[in-house]
């Protein structure tokens, strides 16, 4: 790096070019002699570099001196002896295939070894194909995760504890985008992963079949009441499963940290490496992303009713342990709901902002230990699960600080709440929309398109009969509303929620068009 | 009797516990002790093992130098200036230089710096000979051995040839007055005229507080296969290319350019001793010599070194086992460098790993302010004190000449 700074500067102060290029012609020769004697040699190479100027001038471009050397080679060889037994290697072209190197061996006069290593110029060595090898790159690519395996196992987590994964869901429109999601990133970890689903409404092969997809240790428990529509009453039985699920861990005595992850919610992979760190209970701050997907309103006109107050209130949409400067608990961000109150959707599909509870679930993180049966195991500042929770689950705790007596034990996790690695997110679908049974289209749709091929021969296409038109009109009244009702009666396919209207109207017109030759695929 | 017993069991409890721990240390260990071909003596102590005797030379010769331009202090040339800083408080000194084993003489050859801050050599040779000939005739020890026993520091590019230009220093050759000293240099190339029997090669001095401050913790996965920020070609100086490095860097440039495992540019990022600490290879081809400070770079931020130079001799030789430690590629397998690299089996690459990870290791390559021990001015005290004793050759009969004061280019004989 630097050394070619420093022959530069050398260039720079005045040793011009000429000079290095001269070098591996004149050195060998400057070296029998002082620098104070001029042999013939040198006057001749000085004259032939004035002539090779000349014609650099004359042709525009830097006339290459190697062309006098190669002519010159044969006689020139004895020329070159020198009392070094340097050799001196030339090439003739230094830019595709491997060089020819020419070289001159003198009579070795010392009894020094010589060097296989010479002075002078060399080609550039370029193989035939200089183009990456997938076969290589997948074999350093192995090489880089055995580095990375083995740095994690000797910087990162000493003795990773599994992970007890609870979460609640059911089916709906929006399940597989949520538990896929909150799938592939369990699937992802280095951890061991103990999965509670708890499924209200009982457990479901739809989401049983959606989970065996993984490859990981799942119990899938069924709650029996189904899931309300309200969210304030969603919230409360989320509690429930969530105890329920906890009631599991206690049950089977299962060891590790227990989180609680939402099917909607977003984890970032540095979540799960940061709570391996918790002793009892740690809390992380949840990134609350409490948006309307409703588009009617001018955003810029609420940004206009929105006065100086409330954007002083306006929230940092965290929810989370609050430490003082030198790193203690002293108390929670939470997120401010009063700005949005009387605005914030009361029913699931509602248009309108979601918003979370006080302390979600989520943000919390405990040692399986705490719910076990036997006192012993757990520090008496946590409360037995049993006598918080009375009853069969009736009542519901607001968020697992209600096991704790004394908050100020909680461990702030993520550089004291100031990392958000997770964020809490709710997009559903209305309750009553449609969607296809795993979402495997079956029995296939209608054709939507008629091909230039039908199986049923070439007829030319009807114009539709009057009372075909009516129940076109019908159908396209229908695709109004959400849900439509079955347009023949053989036909037993309800049309699917969310559906384009283009579409649904083309499918009405060619479903009333060939409904006197459809064949039941 | 029984309290004797107790506490009999009590000690067998305690070397059963140390026992274990020595067992569990071995099984996950982070770390593998290093020896060479000297065997185990990175973490040697030389304080008893040799003295040395520093000359009081007239401040001409260093201090002056040094107050003349302070960046020398900086370059990676200033292990001359911290060693003669350490010799100086050192418990190997000694003041009586009739019990000494070695003889130090302090001249800062390496000082006289361009505007740009690049050392010229022109006037080393003269430096060099006009302290010589006031040690020689100030104090009796130089005539007594020629020199056998004493030590210089030219850690210029070519060492003691005082050239920065390759075929310059091999016409020149290694000043004639120094033929019989120990040369502590930096370069060092087999079978090379500029590299004397018996040297000591020392790596070149890096910053150690720079390189301490951009440390990240060891836990961010290493995700860059190959790393290399510097010149492929030198415009400036060999514009047709192939004269540069031998050609190897542009081949290295050719070849993979468009290798997305290969991460090198001539950029200077911000970020480069950063980078460094991600990369699990890192390049260190030849230049216009063929050490440089990036050797030190790779082995404090546990990259391995992939070496590009031909019969190059690395820091400490004896000391360290380079082989084990880094990877020899020669010059003319630059084109296949990629299945060079992908073919190291993984065991040996984590073993190559643990063994940059061993803290002595990388504090053998420092020249920390104050010393430290274990680092580089140990070494070089380790390799004089290896040296130990003087073969009986040595000293001279009376009256025996073996140098020759007039020998060298015209040039040098000038007084300075």
């Amino acid at each position: 790096m630097k050394l070619q700074a420093l022959q530069q500067s050398y260039f720079n102060r005045g040793r011009s070019n000429s000079f290095r290029n001269q070098s591996p012609l004149d050195s060998s020769i400057d070296g029998a002699t002082t620098a104070a004697n001029k042999s013939p040699a040198s006057i001749f190479w000085l004259i032939l570099h004035c002539l090779c100027c000349l014609i650099s001038l004359v042709l525009g471009f830097r006339f290459s001196r190697l062309v006098f050397y190669f002519l010159f080679s044969t006689s020139s060889i004895n020329n070159l002896y020198t009392a070094t037994t340097t050799d001196i290697a030339e090439t003739l072209s230094f830019t595709t295939s491997i060089n020819n190197i020419r070289s001159f061996s003198p009579p070795v006069v010392n009894t020094t070894v010589a060097s296989r290593v010479v002075v002078g110029r060399h080609g550039i060595r370029i193989r035939p194909w200089p183009h990456p090898d997938p076969v290589e790159v997948m074999k350093a690519h192995k090489i880089i995760e055995a580095v990375q395996r083995e740095q994690r196992v000797q910087y990162g987590i000493k003795s990773p504890k599994t992970l007890i994964v609870i979460t609640p869901t059911y089916v709906r429109t929006f399940q597989a985008l949520h538990l896929t999601g909150l799938m592939h990133t369990l699937m992802n970890l280095p951890y061991d992963v103990v999965w509670i689903v708890v499924e209200a409404g009982g457990a479901t092969n739809e989401t049983a079949a959606l989970l065996a997809k993984s490859k990981l240790e799942i119990k899938h428990i069924g709650f029996e009441k189904k899931m309300p529509i309200f969210w304030e009453a969603r919230h409360k039985m989320e509690s429930q499963m969530r105890l329920r699920a906890l009631r599991v861990v206690r049950e089977e005595k299962l060891d590790g940290i227990v989180m609680f992850a939402d099917d909607s919610n977003m984890h970032s992979l540095e979540l799960f490496d940061e709570i391996q760190n918790v002793e009892w209970i740690g809390a992380v701050s949840v990134g609350i992303l409490a948006h309307s997907s409703h588009s009617d309103e001018d955003p810029f006109e609420v940004h206009r009713s929105m006065d100086e107050e409330d954007e002083k209130k306006s929230p940092l949409p965290v929810q989370g342990p609050a430490c003082n400067s030198s790193d203690r608990l002293v108390g929670w961000h939470t997120f401010n709901s009063l700005i949005y109150k009387g605005t914030n959707a009361n029913y699931i599909g509602d248009m309108a902002i979601v918003l979370p509870r006080k302390l979600e679930w989520s943000g919390f993180v405990m040692n399986s230990r705490l719910v076990w049966k036997e006192a012993e195991f757990r520090p008496d500042w946590i409360k037995d699960l049993d006598l918080v929770v009375a009853g069969d689950g009736d009542d519901d705790i607001e968020s697992p600080l209600s096991l704790v007596k004394d908050s100020s034990m909680v461990e702030p996790l993520g550089s004291c709440g100031k990392k958000v690695m997770l964020w809490w997110l709710r997009a559903e679908a209305r309750a009553d929309s449609k969607f296809p049974s795993g979402w495997i289209i079956d029995p296939p749709l209608e054709m939507t398109v008629p091909a230039k091929r039908t199986p049923w021969g070439d007829a030319p296409p009807e114009l539709p009969s009057n009372t075909q038109k009516v129940v076109s009109s019908t159908t396209q009244e229908n695709t109004e509303k959400r849900a439509t009702k079955t347009r023949t009666p053989k036909s037993r396919r309800s049309s699917r929620g969310k559906r384009k209207h283009e579409s649904r109207n083309t499918d009405a017109r060619v479903s009333a068009r060939n409904s006197g030759e459809r064949i039941n695929l | 009797m029984s309290d004797l017993s107790k506490t009999l069991i009590l000690l067998l409890l305690f070397a059963l516990l140390l026992d274990l721990d020595a067992f569990e240390l071995r099984k996950g260990q982070k770390t593998e002790r290093i020896s060479g071909s000297a065997g185990d003596v990175l973490e040697d102590d030389p304080v008893g093992r040799l003295k040395v005797f520093v000359y009081e030379l007239p401040s001409k010769y260093n201090k002056k130098i040094l107050q003349k331009d302070p960046r020398c202090l900086n370059h990676m040339f200033a292990a001359e200036i911290y060693m003669h800083r350490f010799l100086l408080s050192s418990p190997v000194r000694t003041l009586n230089p009739e019990e000494a084993d070695w003889f130090y003489t302090p001249v800062y050859t390496t000082c006289d710096l361009t505007p740009n801050g690049l050392p010229l050599p022109f006037k080393s040779p003269r430096m060099m000979r006009s302290a010589i000939q006031l040690i020689s005739s100030n104090w009796p020890y130089w005539n007594r051995t020629e020199g056998a026993d004493h030590f210089f520091i030219v850690p210029h590019d070519f060492g003691a040839c005082f050239h920065y230009q390759e075929e310059k220093a091999i016409e020149r050759g290694i000043l004639p007055l120094l033929q019989r000293a120990t040369l502590v240099q930096t370069f060092g190339q087999k079978n090379h005229v500029c590299l004397k029997e018996g040297s000591i090669t020392v790596p070149p001095y890096a910053p150690p507080q720079k390189m301490q401050s951009h440390l990240i913790p060891p836990s961010v996965p290493r995700s860059i296969f190959v790393y290399f920020r510097g010149l492929f070609y030198d415009v400036g100086n060999d514009p047709e290319g192939g004269y540069y490095a031998r050609g190897a860097r542009a081949a290295v440039w050719e070849n993979f350019k468009d290798n997305p495992l290969f991460d090198i540019s001539t950029e200077h990022p911000t970020t480069y001793y950063e980078d460094m600490q991600r990369a699990v290879f890192c390049l260190c081809p030849l230049g216009w010599a063929p050490w440089s400070p990036r050797l030190v770079e790779a082995v404090i931020f546990g990259c391995i070194p992939v070496i590009i130079a031909d019969d190059i001799v690395l820091p400490f030789a004896d000391a360290i086992p380079w082989e084990d430690i880094g990877v020899y590629v020669d010059e003319k397998d630059v084109p296949n460098l990629d299945t060079i690299l992908t073919s190291i089996p993984t065991e040996v690459i984590l073993r190559k790993q643990r063994l940059l990870a061993n803290p002595s290791m990388k504090q053998a390559m420092l020249f920390p302010h104050p010393a430290q021990p274990g680092d580089a001015f140990h070494q070089i005290l380790n390799g004089l004190a290896r040296k130990l004793p003087h073969d009986k050759s040595v000293y001279l009969r009376k009256g025996e000449k073996v140098l020759n004061w007039t020998a060298g280019p015209l040039a040098d004989l000038k007084p300075w």
